[in-house]
């Protein structure tokens, strides 16, 4: 098993919280783990990726190559088309559908959102529309992460496990919360 | 236990588990992790391991050279730019030697994510005769900790151990040390003259560190951090060091036919270079940073066979990519490469810069300062590092300079030296407890013609938040190095304040002489955290 992944979005926008349940589910699973992140300069509402790369052999590269990345989880849709060369023929993007708008020449949102549809594998969702309608606003970015499980090739129990380790702390109604985004996005993968 | 960890949190642990006693360093990306994982240990709290933010990374340096001298382990962290500030004591421990272990992390940024240069700080090692660590991945980052502790006591020198951003910000599953080491006690150098640097000892402890580079670099030679890896195909050898190697593994997933040198402990081992260079056609080293080994290995004779980045087989600056080590490799070689292609860019996709955050202070001083600005005929603005740096950038394009630490208050004198009005200099509190302080005093002392703004956000913001130095005592800082309180202001810089600190400013400006204002408002990043933690304690 090997997959790799770029989470990608705008610094602030959490995507290392999804970084953090996967690769919870990675390690119980016993899998070799190579996270990159962004720290710094750039978190400031500069455009942040991760590289994460799970393997059930040892990884040497940190960074993903070219036309490697089988998954591109994006807060952000513009973000997701940034890395389009690191994306693999065969590969998926799940995207959030809402633009984030911060700088003053953001591209026609419709223009972005072509050209994610002229690609062949995407899932596009308005994660936080979702969220808010089912009562978990602050798990938006966990429904992105449920809609991105088939193409992740981990099984859905094992992301739910994970999320159970990774948020038990925080208390009950805050795992509920973002189970139940999982399932939402699990969802909108058929 | 195993253990999953930013490459920088791995070497935090490797020290704790190495039985350090105390850490030093002022933050700086991308090394910032290592003293905050320490903060975070309780390990470190049950040991009572020091681990407060030193005003800089000199006086860091200093510190963990008066933690040795009581026969402790000490660790120093920074980022590469850092070590700059601190080559006077970095050098200078070279000569003295050390008595508890003595460890001096740098990380090295390449491709300036956070950054002003590209500096390797592999030359430094080299300069002061310091043995270099530098792990290829997380386990070795770990492993390396105890090592280069152990290291350092046996031969009684610092080790730098010099990662970069790639490794520091990089998590893996990494495998710990059943239990940590006892700290060392309390114990006097028994070699005590070396301390005293005084011409008479230098002296001595010049020849003594000359002399003593053949063992470090016989020890290099023998080091388990340095593999010779067999090869069938001579054609090419390749020499990888720290994560230049991870790099060439990946192009090769079933093994490399090759010949590999990997470098991860210098002075460089001549004779296993030689070793490659004698049974290989030609060379290519792969190394992250600058081509520090190349250089050395192409020497003068610029050798045709060694390829890298002085010849372009690599590129010259930035990061290495596993994507530019394949082209490297499949450039001087006949191996049948997988090129994997991925889909062409969109053309639709636009930058997006960093910013300053919503509602930040920095923001409201440069909206002022514009404002009084407009009226002068040609002003210039002196910045320096910090998330106020970003006012260079639209929509405020407030600065005219950014150099180092403290540069805005010294170079804003030497402009007005050479005639410059308005001279205004803008700092954080951070940055200028770091080092402004003595350039202000420089200014004082000849009453120069310049504005200083000190923009107070009660932190070090750009790193992520860190304590403040100076935080609660700008205002006594300045009037200690003489600042009259007539020309010492301190605003809240809040739009609803705009007529007042405007008028401030435009009053400094046409003041002959040094004046301080004081913008102080919280940073938007620790009060969104403050609010959350009042939230939580509720």
């Amino acid at each position: 098993m090997k997959t790799d992944i770029i989470l990608c979005g705008v610094g602030g926008q959490g995507i290392l919280s999804i970084a953090t349940i996967i690769g919870e589910a990675a390690m119980n699973e016993n899998l070799y783990i190579k996270q990159a992140e962004v720290h710094g300069m750039s978190q400031r509402g500069g455009d942040v990726q991760s590289n994460l790369r799970i393997s059930s052999n040892p990884i040497a590269s940190d960074l993903i190559p070219k036309g490697g990345a089988d998954v591109i989880i994006s807060m952000e849709p513009m973000e997701a088309l940034r890395y389009l060369p690191y994306l693999s023929k065969n590969g998926w993007i799940i995207t959030s559908s809402t633009p984030f708008v911060n700088i003053p020449n953001y591209p026609d949102i419709e223009v972005i959102k072509a050209d994610l549809n002229k690609l062949p594998n995407v899932i596009m969702l308005d994660i936080e529309g979702k969220a808010k309608d089912a009562g978990v606003p602050r798990s938006a970015n966990v429904i992105l992460l449920g809609a991105a499980q088939k193409a992740l090739g981990i099984e859905y129990d094992k992301l739910e496990d994970a999320i159970r380790r990774v948020f038990g702390r925080k208390g009950d109604a805050i795992v509920e919360a973002n189970i139940k985004a999982l399932a939402i996005g699990k969802e909108a993968q058929k | 236990m195993k253990k999953l960890l930013l490459g920088d949190e791995a070497i935090a642990q490797g020290a704790l588990d190495a039985g350090l006693s105390g850490v030093y360093a002022y933050p700086g990306t991308p090394s910032t992790e290592i003293t905050e994982y320490i903060q975070m240990s309780p390990l470190a709290k049950e040991r009572g391991v020091h681990s407060r933010w030193s005003t800089n990374e000199k006086t860091a340096m200093e510190a963990a050279l008066g933690m040795s001298f009581m026969g402790k382990r000490a660790l120093v962290c920074m980022k590469h730019v850092g070590l700059n500030v601190c080559a006077d004591p970095f050098v200078n421990s070279g000569m003295t030697g050390v008595n508890g272990g003595v460890v001096v992390l740098v990380a090295d940024d390449p491709s300036m994510h956070s950054s002003q240069d590209e500096q390797d700080s592999r030359f430094y090692g080299k300069f002061a005769m310091i043995p270099t660590f530098e792990p290829s991945n997380q386990q070795e980052a770990y492993d390396m900790m105890a090592a280069a502790f152990e290291y350092s006591e046996k031969q009684c020198l610092p080790v730098l151990m010099r990662v970069t951003t790639r490794m520091a910000h990089s998590r893996a599953v990494v495998e710990l040390a059943d239990a940590p080491r006892e700290q060392n006690a309390l114990n006097y150098d028994a070699k005590a003259a070396n301390w005293v640097l005084l011409p008479a000892n230098a002296k001595k402890r010049n020849d003594a560190v000359t002399a003593q580079q053949a063992q470090l670099e016989e020890d290099a030679t023998n080091s388990t951090y340095n593999i010779y890896k067999e090869g069938k195909d001579k054609s090419l050898g390749i020499l990888a060091s720290g994560i230049g190697f991870n790099y060439v593994n990946e192009c090769f997933p079933q093994g490399s036919p090759y010949p590999i040198l990997k470098i991860s402990q210098y002075p460089l081992p001549k004779k296993l270079v030689r070793r490659l260079m004698d049974e290989c056609e030609q060379l290519l080293i792969v190394e992250e940073g600058q081509p520090f080994i190349e250089d050395i290995v192409r020497g003068v004779a610029d050798m045709k066979n060694v390829h890298g980045k002085l010849d372009g087989t690599l590129p010259r600056t930035g990061e290495l990519t596993p994507d530019a080590v394949k082209q490297a490799l499949a450039e001087l070689s006949t191996f049948n490469f997988e090129l994997s292609t991925g889909f062409a860019p969109s053309e639709n996709v636009v930058p997006r810069p960093p910013a300053l955050c919503q509602g930040c202070g920095h923001r409201d001083v440069y909206a002022a300062l514009n404002e009084v600005l407009k009226e002068y005929d040609n002003p210039r603005v002196f910045g320096d590092i910090g998330c106020y740096t970003l006012g260079f950038l639209p929509p405020f394009r407030a600065i005219h300079s950014c150099v180092d630490m403290g540069a805005s208050i010294t170079m804003a004198k030497g402009a007005a030296d050479a005639g410059q009005w308005p001279a205004v200099a803008i700092i954080g509190d951070s940055t200028f407890t770091h080092s402004g302080m003595t350039g202000l005093l420089d200014a004082i002392n000849e009453n120069a013609n310049i504005t200083v703004i000190i923009s107070d956000n009660l932190t070090t913001g750009m790193t992520g938040g860190q304590d403040s130095a100076g935080t609660n005592k700008f205002e006594a800082i300045c009037r200690g190095l003489g600042l009259s309180d007539e020309h010492l202001k301190v605003v809240v810089p809040l739009p609803k304040n705009m007529p007042e600190i405007t008028q401030m400013i435009r009053d400094e400006i046409n003041y002959k002489g040094t004046s301080v204002i004081i913008p102080r408002r919280e940073c938007m990043q620790t009060l969104q955290r403050h609010l959350k933690q009042k939230k939580a304690a509720k």
